[in-house]
């Protein structure tokens, strides 16, 4: 994997997403406590922590797919509440790529890409298809154009996955264990795409148990433990000197084998 | 040849011995494997030995095809009358119809079963079939209720036999099958008032045999209309069955709708798409698709269900035949007939389930796994 | 710490307001549409001179009912007339269900049959009876039972003392005598007996292995206990014989060609059903619990026992409750063959006092309550029998 220069997020600019004191409950299970994170614009940040420790629902949040009950939060300037035209206007700017891919099967690759730029981007159909081809080609995969999902392999899927994000021309991106469901052999590609978008300068979430990819790409390294956020840095420091006892505990379980 | 080129060569394919494969091989796998199997292939063989060749007697040998009444007594209960069918059908197949108008309802039926089998036609489902629906419906009404193009008037009540069947399944279900798709999104809403409704709607209608929604029908809508207007019978439980399908669709198009991963609708939603875009485009191509044969088993049901109007005095079908068969001369030949009948509903209703099973197969060639 | 309480917003953004809007219009629309019509319905009453109210059922039926249970005359009051209504659609469904079960159980064990001709009969079984009407059925056999039996005074006697004719069946039944409630306290006591024989069965053998036999044994207790309890009443042995006389059969119990029609004519409609769901639910055992059964060594009957019926009834029951259900809705056709239950006497009350909501409505109740009785024994069973998942 290659390295690429870690960039500093630039101080005065304001942050693109902003948690605060965000507190989510299932119920009666306290699922996100007490949240506060800012996002500066085009900064890479990995979470990482054991299951159930509420990081696929923070990052849930930020696309509206959970909703939280007390707190703000803000995304592209716009704040995150029930109403609806501030959702749709969010989900423009966001892509989201999921563990289980979650392509439509029964569209072909090409028709899955221009579904939403031309049902809600309202864009001609034309444009749509070559915007799709465009993105396409940038992961890798364009001769499957024509395909339907499941004749792919899992790791086609998964880069079908991140060019139909990206076919909206999001500002940020979010990753849900993007290569969890995926064989050994077919992660490495996955990375490899989303190592180049982390050089383009988009803001990107990622929630990975890749080390590797948090160690050469992530501007940021995030450990959350029980809802709520335990230890956060670069990635040089997060993993040389962790601070935290549950940090090191984590640290060593994942990086054991 | 060297021993280590020996001992690369593959093994060439050779074809299986011969006492595994062959007519005696499968006799003995399917009938005779064991003391059980071969009992039971005994018991059988002798049950068909005993009774098989009395039937065929009855059915075909000894039977009368003449519309023959006298013929038929003197056979009695050696043969079957066929002759009744003869001499029958045309009361059977049509109902009351003025007898010299009937070449109108023999061709709007075969207009119906034309476009109904043109539309299972993959290569069909294009924009102008909605187009040709339209139209052969417009035709089937023109040419059963005449009244326009010289035609002479032939009022509803008269109306019967096979068109009848036709009409009220086909009507049914098309009119049925959008109200399902909208019930069943109605229970999956998280609106507790829509779902409740929906939910009330379903269970209720479904609790209850057709056969008091027909009666409901029949007795109770011309009550709920506004005092001097009167409703049609044939258009009251045409309203029934639709009412009828339409919960039973419910709960086979909700099966479908709970089975798709809910992923899906996240994928969606992340994209920016609204409820209906998502219901639309992503959610029924889908769910659709895996309840295929639920569907065409409602359809099926549906086309038996309208045999029920006999019972409101409409004379469909079956009810034309008991119509027919009133007629005191050729009362007792009544199971020749109803054979005729069953034959033709057996007809319909297995092509029904082997193209459901054929369209089963199709659809899911783009969701097949690898 | 629980949520705190969710804000609502009075805009037309918001997903909530929103939510309630569309539910709102929806309520209204159908409750004006239903004010509408019993607006109507009132209105056409009163014009047509229509009585309303449920006062009726009070009133003496002044019709006949051909068969029940108990005794009934024209005297009698519509309530208990819908009263012997329900009874004859209970018994007519309740002996339905139990013979279309076992005899769909076996078509569909036969569907899935080694031998080829048990196969293709069965198959041609199945195609056959699920591609008719019901309704057609019904007519078939009650022409069949009417019309190729012989009148009663040359009754066939298929055994001794049993009579089959135009009028339907007669077979000899017990004088019922206090001596058979005893039989009855006896089985009582005999089936908890058993209950107790099988635990402690269970019991032995989860402690030492060695397994007794429960089935058989349990039978014998339930008899024993049924023949000493039938000995204890004073042993009685009276049995209504029917005999034959020149013109007709008297005597003994008898069941009318109308009952024999529907019962049959719905048992093997049902049965092509349940035999296609037994078969689905023992093909949905996966070949890979058969192969791991006998990898382990367990026997046919093991097998059958402790793995495949148990994955097998889970699949099975629900909809085989929906076919139950359906035999009993499908009951209703006995109007057509004038078998005199629920619909057929609302039907008859209904052309007698003209009030058709009344009469419609109370059949609709009954179908109703037993739909939800099956229901919620159906929710009981599920809940309990789920497979745990993550």
């Amino acid at each position: 994997m290659s390295a690429s220069p870690s960039r500093a997020p630039a101080p005065s600019t304001e942050p693109i997403i902003e948690f605060v004191k965000v507190n989510k409950w299932y119920g009666q299970f306290h699922v996100l406590r007490d949240i506060d994170l800012s996002v500066a614009k085009g900064e890479r940040i990995v979470i990482c922590g054991p299951s159930g420790s509420g990081k696929s629902t923070l990052i849930r949040c930020i696309n509206r797919l959970e909703e939280h009950q007390q707190g703000t939060l803000k995304v592209a300037g716009v704040e995150l509440t029930d109403d609806l035209k501030a959702i749709e206007a969010i989900r423009k700017e966001v892509g989201m790529v999921f563990q289980q891919f979650n392509l439509f099967p029964h569209l072909t690759v090409l028709q899955n890409l221009t579904l939403a730029p031309m049902w809600v981007g309202k864009v001609p159909k034309k444009e749509a298809d070559e915007r799709a081809m465009q993105q396409l080609k940038r992961v890798k995969i364009a001769e499957q154009a024509s395909k339907y999902p499941l004749q792919l392999s899992g790791g086609q899927q998964q880069r079908v996955a991140i060019a139909r994000a990206l076919c909206l021309t999001p500002k940020i991106m979010l990753f849900d264990e993007p290569t969890s469901a995926l064989d050994p052999e077919m992660i490495k590609e996955v990375l490899d795409v989303m190592i180049e978008l982390a050089n383009m300068g988009i803001t990107m979430i990622c929630v990975t148990h890749e080390m590797g990819f948090a160690r050469s790409v992530a501007d940021r390294v995030i450990f959350m433990d029980e809802g709520q956020i335990i230890e956060q840095n670069t990635p040089t420091e997060f993993f040389s000197h962790p601070k935290s006892e549950r940090t090191k505990n984590f640290l060593s379980k994942i990086l054991a084998h | 040849m060297s021993a280590a080129a020996a001992a690369l060569s593959l093994i060439p394919p050779r074809a299986p011995p011969s006492d595994t494969e062959g007519v005696i091989p499968w006799l003995k796998r399917n009938l005779f494997s064991d003391w059980k199997n071969t009992l039971g292939t005994l018991i059988v063989l002798a049950l068909l030995v005993r009774y098989l060749p009395p039937l065929l007697q009855w059915a075909v040998f000894n039977a009368v095809a003449r519309p023959d009444n006298a013929a038929c007594r003197a056979i009695g209960h050696e043969g079957a009358c066929w002759g009744v069918v003869a001499e029958k059908y045309r009361l059977i197949l049509f109902g009351r119809y003025p007898y010299e108008e009937q070449w109108r309802p023999l061709l709007a039926s075969m207009l119906m079963v034309l476009l109904i089998v043109a539309s299972c036609y993959r290569a069909f489902w294009k924009r102008w079939l909605i187009g040709a629906w339209v139209v052969v419906l417009t035709a089937f009404f023109v040419l059963m209720h005449g009244g326009v193009l010289g035609l002479t008037p032939v009022e509803t009540a008269r109306w019967g036999g096979f068109p009848l069947t036709i009409m009220l399944s086909t009507i049914g279900l098309a009119c049925a099958f959008p109200l399902s798709v909208l019930v069943a999104l109605g229970r999956r809403s998280r609106l507790p008032g829509i779902r409740t409704l929906c939910v009330l709607y379903v269970e209720l209608i479904r609790g209850v045999p057709l056969i008091s929604v027909l009666f409901m029908a029949s007795f109770m809508f011309p009550l709920f209309m506004p005092a001097g207007w009167t409703i049609d019978v044939l258009v009251r439980v045409q309203v029934g069955i639709i009412l009828f399908s339409a919960a039973y669709l419910a709960e086979v198009v909700r099966g479908g709708l709970q089975a798709l991963p809910r992923g899906q609708i996240e994928a969606a939603a992340s994209l920016g798409l609204s409820y209906w875009q998502t219901v639309r485009k992503v959610v029924l191509p889908q769910s659709l698709r895996l309840v295929v044969p639920a569907i065409m088993n409602t359809f099926i049901g549906t086309f038996k269900d309208t045999s029920l109007v006999t019972i409101v005095s409409l004379y469909d079908l079956t009810g034309a035949l008991q119509l027919a068969l009133g007629d005191s001369d050729w009362r007792k030949f009544f199971l020749e007939g109803q054979l005729f009948v069953a034959a033709i509903y057996f007809i319909f209703c297995f092509a029904m389930s082997r193209y459901s099973q054929w369209i089963e197969r199709h659809l899911n060639i783009g969701t097949r796994r690898k | 710490m629980a949520a705190p309480a969710k804000q609502f917003r009075w805009s037309w953004r918001s997903a909530a307001f929103r939510g309630l809007v569309y539910q709102i219009l929806a309520v209204v629309i159908v409750v004006a549409a239903g004010w509408y019509l019993v607006h109507n319905t009132l209105l056409n009453m009163r014009v047509r001179g229509i009585q309303s109210g449920y006062d009726f059922l009070k009133q003496p039926a002044g019709f006949a009912i051909s068969e029940s249970l108990w005794e009934f005359d024209s005297g009698d009051s519509y309530f208990k007339a819908y009263l012997t209504g329900l009874s004859n659609t209970l018994r007519v469904a309740v002996v339905g269900i139990l013979l279309a079960t076992i005899w769909g159980t076996l078509v569909g064990i036969g569907r899935l049959s080694r031998n080829f001709l048990i196969r293709s009969l069965s198959t041609a079984y199945v195609e056959a009876f699920r591609n008719v009407p019901v309704l057609l059925q019904l007519f078939i056999w009650y022409f069949i039972l009417t019309e190729f039996l012989p009148p009663i005074d040359e009754a066939l006697q298929p055994i001794p003392d049993v009579f089959f004719s135009k009028n339907g069946l007669q077979y000899p039944i017990p004088v019922w005598a206090v001596g058979h409630l005893w039989m009855v306290a006896g089985i009582v006591v005999g089936i908890v007996a058993a209950w107790y024989w099988s635990k402690m069965a269970r019991r032995r053998f989860e402690a030492t292995g060695h397994a007794r036999p429960v089935f058989l044994p349990g039978l014998a207790i339930i008899l024993v206990c049924a023949v000493i309890g039938w000995l204890a009443g004073g042993a009685p042995n009276v049995l209504d014989v029917p005999e034959k006389t020149d013109i007709t059969v008297v005597g003994g119990g008898a069941v009318t060609p109308e009952f024999l029609t529907v019962l049959i004519g719905l048992t093997l409609y049902t049965a092509s059903y349940i035999a296609e769901i037994v078969r689905g639910g023992i093909q949905a055992v996966a070949y890979g619990q058969h192969e791991a059964a006998s990898a382990l060594g367990l026997s046919g009957m093991q097998e059958t026992r402790l793995i495949l019926l148990p994955q097998a009834l889970r699949v099975i029951i629900p909809p085989i409750t929906s076919q139950y259900l359906n035999l009993t809705k499908n009951s209703s056709l006995a109007v057509a063959v004038g078998y005199p239950d629920l619909v057929s006497i609302s039907t008859t009350t209904l052309n007698q006092t003209g009030r058709a909501i009344e009469a419609i409505s109370l059949v609709m109740l009954a179908y109703l309550t037993m739909s939800l009785l099956t229901a919620l024994i159906m929710n009981f069973y599920n809940r309990r029998s789920l497979i745990k998942e993550r």
